[in-house]
């Protein structure tokens, strides 16, 4: 019994790790530069796919990918936000508007990305073997990969809020969250700042690619769910807080594991019913302000 | 958003034309091959789902991502009274659910600000298909329904019945004042509440109302697949594809969003035959490009290009 409730705790964290990684970038998206971005699963889709045709075409080990797939997702998410968001923002009328308009057009990335995924790579499940032999963990068995993948998680986490805590410009970028207006009129250069916060989101989303295909079959369709679970993390864990983000994923991670134990087939229903009662009772999240 | 500028001096000419097209619309099928009826039947579908979201989400900017829903349970009250019932009650009965849906999440989350609630209808729809799929894979231990058929020119006139509906519907609350409290909603949910506006019941009751046009057509297009799951009825392409051809037509007419949906259902027609695989791409790239170039959709170019006209003749008397 101990051992079960051991399985399912860790279980949980495991997945709960990877839930805050994506989540802490979509929270950098939506908290900072206000893009619901409804495409993020997309980029970590991107970051999966390219991991796996690094592994299993050239033999590259997907630890070495995770320092590719980043970088093109955030040069992606920057270019993205510079042309894209950065014209919408300006044209729009108001906050609102824009909230809006720029989740539609992301909507439309969402459709743009995935099938162009779906042309080259097909509708097949894709999986390789990596790290794959199990660790026992207090008489629970896991697999090597898994562990790689939270450790990787709360260490990219970890080095991201020292960088937004100790940093000039992750003091800008604070700054930004808190009212990007008046941080702009204290001389931050807001569009650059602000594309820099949606491509350290893509970042994230590609670091997590990389780090979902060590461990989970992928296809082409799997970004959407990714980001509803991102969604469901930020609006747990309260915007733009990385903490928030952390603790939300593991919250969520944990209530994932035990639903499935108990009923495989509701994990993802408890999900959305869990999000959807959090935003009728407490819409800022736990640690929102 | 230019909703008040509905002129009644110009009602003739478009009232003929409307007259036309009715009269035309009405003998159709009589006349026509059964592809293009069938044709015509989505197209009404389609302008039916955007009209019924423009009535609460154009004016008020609420982005509803929930007719997947009204759809789906539409569908699905088809397939589960379908064999019992005669089809006009079957179709009332999509409508009534639908609306009582609405009524729910309507009073629940109207209350959410833009965006959160734009995400709560979208999560509605994908809350219902995975308990439905629960319920078909561990309780019935069955997947997906067959649906009673219906001719194809049975469908088409009840889809016809139903827009004209819907049509004088969404006139007649653009036009009275229920209409103009949604638009001074859309401006200032707050200074529309302190005029006097009861803001969450007169929200919840025009989100329902729409909600029935959309579910009584789920009901009848239902018998159109003769097999439905719950990936068919709750695909979250129908949540999309009224936003997207609301803002394409654009909105601040009354003829827009009819425009954008027949250019649009007609436009799928054309490319899910011809590019199967680039469809959905070609549909993300019109949304981006529309929402960047067309905020006010075709019907704003078209009125931008008319002022222009009527500039360049007070310039040149």
């Amino acid at each position: 019994m101990v051992v079960k409730i051991l399985d399912v705790v860790i279980a949980g964290l495991l997945m709960g790790g990877l839930y805050a990684l994506i989540a802490m970038g979509l929270s950098l998206q939506y908290g900072v530069a206000r893009v619901l971005n409804i495409s993020h699963g997309e980029f970590m889709m991107l970051g999966a796919f390219i991991t796996w045709l690094l592994y299993s075409a050239f033999g590259v080990n997907p630890l070495v990918s995770l320092a590719i797939c980043g970088p093109v997702a955030f040069i992606i998410g920057f270019l993205l936000h510079r042309t894209l968001f950065t014209r919408l923002r300006i044209s729009s009328a108001s906050a609102g508007a824009y909230e809006g308009s720029s989740m539609l057009a992301a909507f439309g990335l969402l459709f743009i990305i995935q099938n162009i995924a779906l042309a080259i790579w097909g509708a097949n499940v894709r999986a390789y073997s990596y790290l794959g032999f199990g660790v026992n963990l207090g008489g629970a068995l896991f697999a090597a990969n898994r562990l790689v993948t939270l450790g990787f998680a709360v260490l990219i986490g970890l080095g991201f809020y020292t960088f937004l805590a100790r940093t000039r410009l992750g003091k800008a970028i604070r700054a930004a969250a808190q009212d990007s207006a008046t941080a702009g009129l204290m001389g931050v250069n807001i569009n650059k700042v602000l594309a820099l916060c949606f491509g350290f989101g893509a970042l994230m989303a590609g670091f997590a690619g990389t780090l979902i295909s060590m461990c989970y079959p992928i296809d082409a369709n799997m970004g959407l769910g990714y980001t509803i679970i991102a969604i469901i993390v930020v609006a747990l864990g309260g915007l733009g807080s990385i903490p928030g983000s952390f603790i939300g994923g593991f919250i969520l991670g944990l209530i994932g594991s035990i639903v499935t134990y108990i009923e495989p087939g509701l994990s993802l229903a408890a999900y959305y019913l869990l999000f959807m009662l959090l935003l009728i009772v407490r819409p800022k999240g736990i640690l929102g302000k | 958003m230019d909703i008040t500028k509905v002129t009644s001096k110009r009602l003739f000419l478009p009232g003929i034309i409307f007259f036309f097209l009715a009269v035309l619309a009405l003998f159709y099928p009589l006349y026509a091959p059964a592809y293009y009826v069938i044709q015509l039947t989505a197209i009404f579908m389609y302008i039916v789902l955007t009209m019924s979201w423009v009535i609460f989400s154009g004016p008020t900017g609420y982005i509803s991502l929930a007719p997947a829903a009204f759809f789906g349970v539409g569908i699905y009250t088809s397939a589960v009274l379908g064999k019992a019932l005669s089809l006009p009650i079957v179709i009332c009965a999509g409508g009534l659910v639908s609306f009582c849906l609405a009524l729910l999440v309507g009073a629940l989350t109207l209350r959410l600000r833009g965006i959160y609630f734009a995400i709560f209808t979208f999560g509605l729809v994908e809350l219902i298909k995975q308990l439905l799929l629960y319920w078909e894979i561990n309780i019935t231990h069955t997947r997906g329904r067959f649906v009673i058929l219906v001719s194809n020119n049975t469908i088409y006139y009840v889809m016809l019945a139903i827009l004209a509906i819907l049509l004088i519907t969404a006139y007649i609350i653009r036009r009275s004042k229920y209409g103009l409290a949604l638009q001074s909603i859309g401006e200032d949910e707050e200074a529309a509440a302190h005029t006097g506006i009861n803001i969450t019941a007169l929200k919840t009751v025009i989100f329902a109302v729409s909600a029935i046009f959309i579910g009584a057509t789920g009901a009848i297009m239902a018998t159109r697949w003769t097999y439905i799951d719950p990936y068919i009825a709750f695909n979250p392409l129908f949540s999309f594809m009224p936003v997207l051809m609301a803002i394409f037509g654009g909105m601040g007419q009354f003829y827009g969003p009819i425009i954008g949906a027949t250019i649009f259902a007609y436009l799928e027609e054309v490319l899910i035959t011809r590019f199967p695989y680039y469809y959905m791409l070609i549909f993300g790239l019109i949304l981006i490009i529309s929402i960047l170039f067309l905020p006010n959709g075709l019907v704003g170019l078209l009125q931008k290009w008319r002022k222009g006209d009527l500039a360049k003749q007070d310039e040149n008397p």
